[in-house]
């Protein structure tokens, strides 16, 4: 009987674990699932919106890394070579399901002449936001909820942070069209979390303007 | 609730401005507009609680996955079965 605890460290690094993987060894590809899996699985999830699908993107993600393995070149790290093999499964089943709605087709707008309330203003340190798992529950539930052409584009952009051009590219539309689209899906997020954190300040003098990164 | 304010300036300014603030906070704004975009901001409260709580949204997003939950103990159970594999190493490996 196998042993009951989970030996992760027995591949001291990648290069290690990718030996082991080279040399067929049936451990090296239990790890490479405890490993990279939950994250898979929770990229799947937010993709493809559905708790099957996303199961369905997660098994053929790893059946796909492990055949394409002889292929891997080392030019990307381990996980984004699988992060970006199980997008492109996610991105696939979205267009099976509804091949007639393209990622080019128009996405659901905000109405022109809607600005955002600015008078909420708040604070909080992106740390201790991710470990705040009702934020975290509130916000995941928020982006499952967007029209599926934001929610695919801020996922890969935000959250999975590939570039403009990169999720171009995947989604096959134009630069320009991410942006309008990350742009409408950034400040519905952002307008959910002003309700949430609910701080309203009534002089918003000399707050948080940021510079950029 | 208060309606939305923006009213130290042209609404009209504060929408053109808005639609940039994402390529401001990506770095991917011209200099020129970025000149013409702080000035507003400099004279604007509105848009600056936009632009910062706007940074945030995005900063709180990259750390979403930062540490994804521990997957369904069945959901793995069934990954591993179907690549055939031991769900757990061997005892006693290197
Ligand atoms: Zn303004």
């Amino acid at each position: 009987m196998p042993g009951l605890i989970i030996n992760l460290s027995i591949y001291a690094d990648e290069a290690a674990l990718l030996a082991g993987l080279r040399r067929h060894d049936p451990d090296a590809c239990t790890c490479l699932v405890k490993r990279f899996a939950p994250l898979v699985y929770a990229r799947a999830l937010r993709l493809v919106g559905d708790p099957d699908d996303a199961e369905g993107v997660l098994q053929t993600t790893f059946i796909k890394t492990c055949d394409a393995l002889p292929n891997f070149d080392g030019a990307s790290s381990l996980g984004t070579w699988i992060y970006r093999i199980a997008t492109n499964e996610g991105l696939m089943l979205l267009r099976q399901r509804r091949p007639q709605v393209a990622f080019d087709a128009v996405a659901e707008l905000l109405p022109a002449d809607e600005l955002p309330q600015p008078n909420h203003s708040w604070t909080i340190d992106p740390g201790r936001a991710a470990l705040n798992g009702e934020l975290r529950d509130q916000l995941a539930q928020a982006i499952a909820a967007l029209p599926e052409p934001l929610r695919v584009v801020v996922t890969l952009r935000d959250i999975a942070e590939l570039s403009t051009e990169e999720t171009a590219a995947q989604l096959g539309i134009t630069p320009g069209a991410v942006k309008v689209r990350l742009h409408r899906a950034r400040l519905r997020l952002r307008d959910l979390l002003a309700g949430y954190l609910g701080f309203v300040t009534e002089d918003d003098d000399d707050q948080t303007a940021a510079p950029p990164p | 609730m208060t309606k939305p304010q923006h009213h130290h300036h042209s609404l009209e300014r504060c929408r053109t401005l808005i639609a940039q603030l994402n390529d401001y906070l990506d770095g991917d704004l011209p200099p020129d507009l970025c000149a013409e975009l702080e000035a507003h901001l400099a004279g604007c409260p509105d848009c600056r609680v936009v632009l910062g709580t706007l940074n945030q949204t995005v900063q709180i997003l990259h750390t979403l996955d930062a540490v994804p939950p521990p997957l369904p103990a069945d959901l793995e159970a069934r990954l591993l079965a179907r690549l055939a594999l031991p769900s757990a190493p061997a005892r006693g490996k290197p």
